[in-house]
């Protein structure tokens, strides 16, 4: 038999968890089940949470991105389920965040420095990065270390000087006491931190907090705060940066990294465990392969009011099927939500032909010239960028004659269309607002035809 | 289909699409070709975030490196596969992190499978410690026949002493106790399945440690089959390979399961489903079989490998069978072991559990209990895998449980070295709500939970 909930969330990254988050917290007792197949893209992410940092034309950096909001295009997510939507998906994220982010006490975007030394405009952003805004006019320095060639200190406080930051940054660069190897993985330094390893100085073996920051204090001269590539820490990452504050003097702050990033990485840790918490159930590693549609014909009347609801005679999904190292396990629910991502994530999938989505085959908008798939200038207006499913405002995918092609599916996040995350700086945001809305209005249909 | 088989550029002028004549770029791949997994990898690093012991070790190159970069360089002759391929535990948990899917596991296999084929020195004292812990299957029957005696030479100091001076196996750990009647004994004494069925069946894969040390866990499989009307057959079997493919030893890991597949696919015949009680053994056969052999039938016997308690929720109302039963005040700390977790059961012992009245089961994160089989019992990795531990015992403590419970046998000896809890496994729990027996803690292979053995474990850890 199948394994039966209310709501199926497919997908296990910001958008997906987030969906899945909205649906239990919809309904009381309502069964929730995420299954989610490799490893998200959190961990690519910067663990920032944007929602416009600039205009589909490129104009910004925006100081309030909700005023912006309004402008946005026909068919942009944020259109589809509308700025209220925006706002409440958000005040969600906090609560599920708490102390973790800040930046809920205000709408306008904060300067975040990126370990480029540009800036990025975001609403949200991790506690341990707040010490170190750019509108701070407070001075710093940025500490690198010679075996994480990823963060050059001295070169990012040059870029910070030359986009005008009201304050002066200094990098320097040291050895990280405990770290021999060239390539150590980010995830050694922030256990030795975590753990706070016995590591062997000149002065003799101390902890490895406090070997790094008398390290950092004979470079110190007298600024008010003082900047780290992120690795400071995973699971005590807060601890780690009072200790590390309280042996300095000076506030400490992290610079959010390019892959792998551990701010991310403390993203997905704080989602899941608020997935268990909110009594999700996770299935995880295991891709969803199939789907078996429902017989509309022979649909119990609480299907075809639904039908009747949506306007259409769409199909229904059954159930679909997970692939389990050969074993087919069918999984059955009222309503399912596919937050499997983009083109990065695999939700969106290409080949020579065609741009298609792989498990339901929804309608992907595409030219059928695949050289009208990019523009020569890479940092252009890349058509490829939208590609993904154009939903309707219940965020139900639409097939080709624009009617929803299932009666219980919504789509969330990446694996929408319609709009460009990286040059917008709304990834997070659109992912938080579209998992919000898809989780909610899923748990109340399920919920409604129980 | 790659580019090399299909027009370049079918917009260049002139260029016509059926004159294309397909090149072959790369040599037929004649064996297992790695190259399409290797060329799927970007550079993410996914895996390297994911792996136990590149976070607490820095000589330890990960997972990207051991997989498609090590690949890559092997193309030129003159490279062997480097040292650090030994301090890959085997947890497989890149491969479920990968984005991309590429086959980490499968390459850090056969890169080991060639490491000590190549470059270890057949002679040396960590061939044979190593041959040894992976054919732990051949002297099991030794020391099953004279249990007693087995259980007290080994844990004897002089033993332990002798263990790591000689053969470089860490004294800080208890041997896993011999049980006075192994499972098979039971098995033939009880008379066989006391449930006979045409169209529910099913062959027990119980795997060495079932058999040999934890025999309450094997009769709790069956027991609980045969209340759901199961007929049990016990087939012959060899061990699962799992310690053979983490010590490289390919051919050992071969044979074992070409016997395997062989008896494994016969029960099949006989209209049977495949159950296995340890993670391990059930991921070796879905995955790493058809991974890295190819007998007939290998790919018939992993797709109809099963875990034992996933297969009762998808072919019984497992969840509808348990409402309504109870175990008052267990509450227990659950780890999932990382081959469960690459096999998507990482949350269904929790969820199933949720079921009984009365307990209270508390997942203790994702972190890798460090074992992993027979890496943890070297002494030259023992304080990795403590350290690796950390995390699971920090949250085991945190816990509000005194039981733990997992369905490894390895990570349940850690469990218990790390925090002396006793430790049970989830079909003994099920056996007990199911039929009312009494709760057994046979998953901890007992005697490793007492305090000194304990904290001065930890202290080495730190």
């Amino acid at each position: 038999m199948a394994i039966e909930d209310d709501v199926l969330v497919i997908g296990g990254g910001l958008a997906g968890s987030m969906a899945a988050l909205a649906a239990a917290d919809a309904i009381d007792d309502a069964r929730v089940r995420l299954v989610t197949y490799k490893q998200s893209t959190l961990r690519h992410a910067s663990g920032l949470i944007d929602v416009l940092g600039y205009t589909p034309d490129g104009e910004g950096p925006l100081v309030d991105p909700f005023d912006a909001l309004a402008d946005l295009p026909d068919g942009h997510p944020y259109e589809r389920v509308g700025s209220e939507a925006v706002r409440e998906g958000l005040a969600f994220f906090d609560e599920i965040a708490g102390d973790a982010y800040a930046g809920a006490h205000t709408d306008a975007n904060a300067l975040v420095p990126t370990h480029g030394g540009t800036v990025k405009p975001t609403a949200r952003y991790p506690a341990s990065t707040a010490a170190g805004l750019a509108s701070d006019d407070r001075d710093a320095l940025l500490v690198g270390f010679k075996t994480l060639p990823d963060f050059e200190a001295p070169l990012a406080a040059e870029h910070l000087a030359a986009a005008g930051a009201p304050f002066s940054a200094r990098g320097v660069t040291i050895s990280f006491p405990g770290i021999v190897r060239d390539d150590a993985k980010v995830t050694r330094y922030a256990h030795l931190l975590d753990q706070d390893e016995s590591v062997a100085t000149s002065a003799g073996e101390t902890g490895a907090r406090e070997a790094l920051a008398r390290t950092v204090g004979a470079h110190l001269e007298g600024e008010p705060r003082v900047g780290f590539p992120a690795v400071l820490g995973d699971e005590h990452a807060a601890e780690v940066r009072a200790a590390l504050s309280a042996a300095l003097g000076a506030d400490v702050f992290e610079i959010p990294m390019g892959p792998p990033s551990l701010p991310g990485v403390r993203l997905e840790d704080l989602l899941y465990a608020a997935l268990e918490d909110a009594g999700v159930r996770v299935t995880s590693g295991v891709p969803v392969v199939e789907y078996e549609a429902g017989d509309t014909a022979g649909a119990d009347p609480a299907d075809e009011a639904v039908a009747a609801d949506g306007g259409s005679d769409a199909d229904r999904i059954d159930h679909v099927v997970v692939d389990r190292h050969g074993a087919e396990i069918p999984h059955r629910a009222e309503q399912y939500i596919l937050a499997t991502g983009g083109l990065v994530g695999k939700g969106v999938r290409s080949e020579r032909e065609r741009v298609f989505e792989p498990i339901f085959d929804c309608h992907v908008p595409h030219a059928a010239d695949r050289y009208d798939w990019f523009v020569d200038d890479a940092f252009g207006e890349q058509p490829y960028a939208r590609f993904g499913l154009e939903p309707d405002r219940e965020l139900r995918p639409l097939d080709a004659d624009g009617d929803p092609e299932f009666a219980n599916l919504r789509a969330a996040g990446a694996v929408l269309g319609g709009y460009d995350f990286a040059a917008e700086k709304s990834g997070a945001g659109v992912s938080i607002a579209t998992g919000y809305v898809a989780g909610r209005r899923a748990a109340e249909e399920a919920g409604a035809g129980r | 289909m790659s580019d090399a088989e299909r027009p370049t550029d079918d917009h260049v002028p002139g260029a016509k699409d059926d004159e294309f004549e397909p090149i072959q770029v790369f040599p037929e791949a004649e064996e297992m070709d790695l190259r399409p997994g290797a060329d799927n990898c970007y550079k993410c690093s996914t895996c390297d975030t994911n792996c136990p012991v590149a976070a607490v070790d820095d000589e330890f190159p990960g997972p990207k490196f051991q997989g498609p970069e090590q690949w890559r360089l092997k193309r030129q002759d003159d490279h062997d596969i480097d040292d650090s391929v030994m301090k890959c535990s085997n947890c497989m948990r890149c491969d479920s992190a990968c984005p991309s899917e590429v086959p980490l596991s499968q390459m850090h296999n056969t890169a080991r499978a060639e490491y000590v084929e190549e470059n270890m020195s057949k002679l040396s004292r960590e061939y044979w410690r190593n041959r040894m812990l992976a054919n732990y299957r051949r002297l099991a029957p030794l020391a099953a026949t004279f249990p007693r005696t087995a259980n007290f030479v080994t844990g004897l100091s002089i033993t332990k002493w002798l263990g790591e001076k000689v053969m470089g196996i860490t004294s800080e750990r208890e041997f896993p106790e011999f049980a006075t009647e192994t499972f098979r004994e039971w098995w033939t004494k009880r008379g066989g399945a006391q449930v006979e069925s045409d169209e529910k069946r099913i062959a027990y894969f119980h795997g060495c440690y079932a058999n040999y040390n934890t025999p309450e866990v094997a009769k709790a499989l069956v027991r609980v089959y045969e209340h759901f009307g199961y007929e049990v057959m016990v087939p012959e079997q060899s061990c699962s390979g799992t310690p053979m493919f983490a010590n490289g030893m390919l051919d050992d890991a071969r044979r074992a399961a070409e016997t395997n597949v062989e008896e494994l696919a016969a029960a099949l015949e006989d209209g049977a489903d495949i159950i296995a009680s340890c993670s391990s053994c059930s991921m070796s056969i879905r995955q790493e079989y058809p991974e890295l052999f190819d007998f007939e039938h290998t790919e018939d016997v992993a797709a109809n490998t099963w875990d034992a308690v996933e297969y009762l929720r998808v072919h019984e109302d497992l969840e509808g069978e348990l409402e309504g039963t109870s175990l008052d005040g267990q509450s227990f700390a659950y780890h999932a072991p990382c081959h469960s977790r690459n096999q998507g059961l990482d949350g269904q012992t929790i969820d199933v559990l949720s079921a009984i009245d009365g307990i209270d089961a508390h997942d203790v994160g994702d972190s890798c209990s460090g074992i992993s089989g027979t890496y943890g019992w070297k002494a030259e990795n023992y304080e990795t895998s403590m350290k690796i531990g950390e995390e699971m015992f920090e949250h085991m403590e945190d816990a509000p449980a005194e039981t733990g419970l997992t369905e490894c046998p390895t990570c349940s000896m850690q469990m218990g070295h790390g925090t002396g809890y006793e430790i049970t496994h989830t079909l003994e729990v099920l056996e007990a709500a199911l039929l009312g027996t009494e709760l057994g803690t046979a998953g901890s292979g007992t005697g490793d939970g007492d305090a000194d053995a304990v904290d001065g474990g930890r202290r080495e850890a730190k």
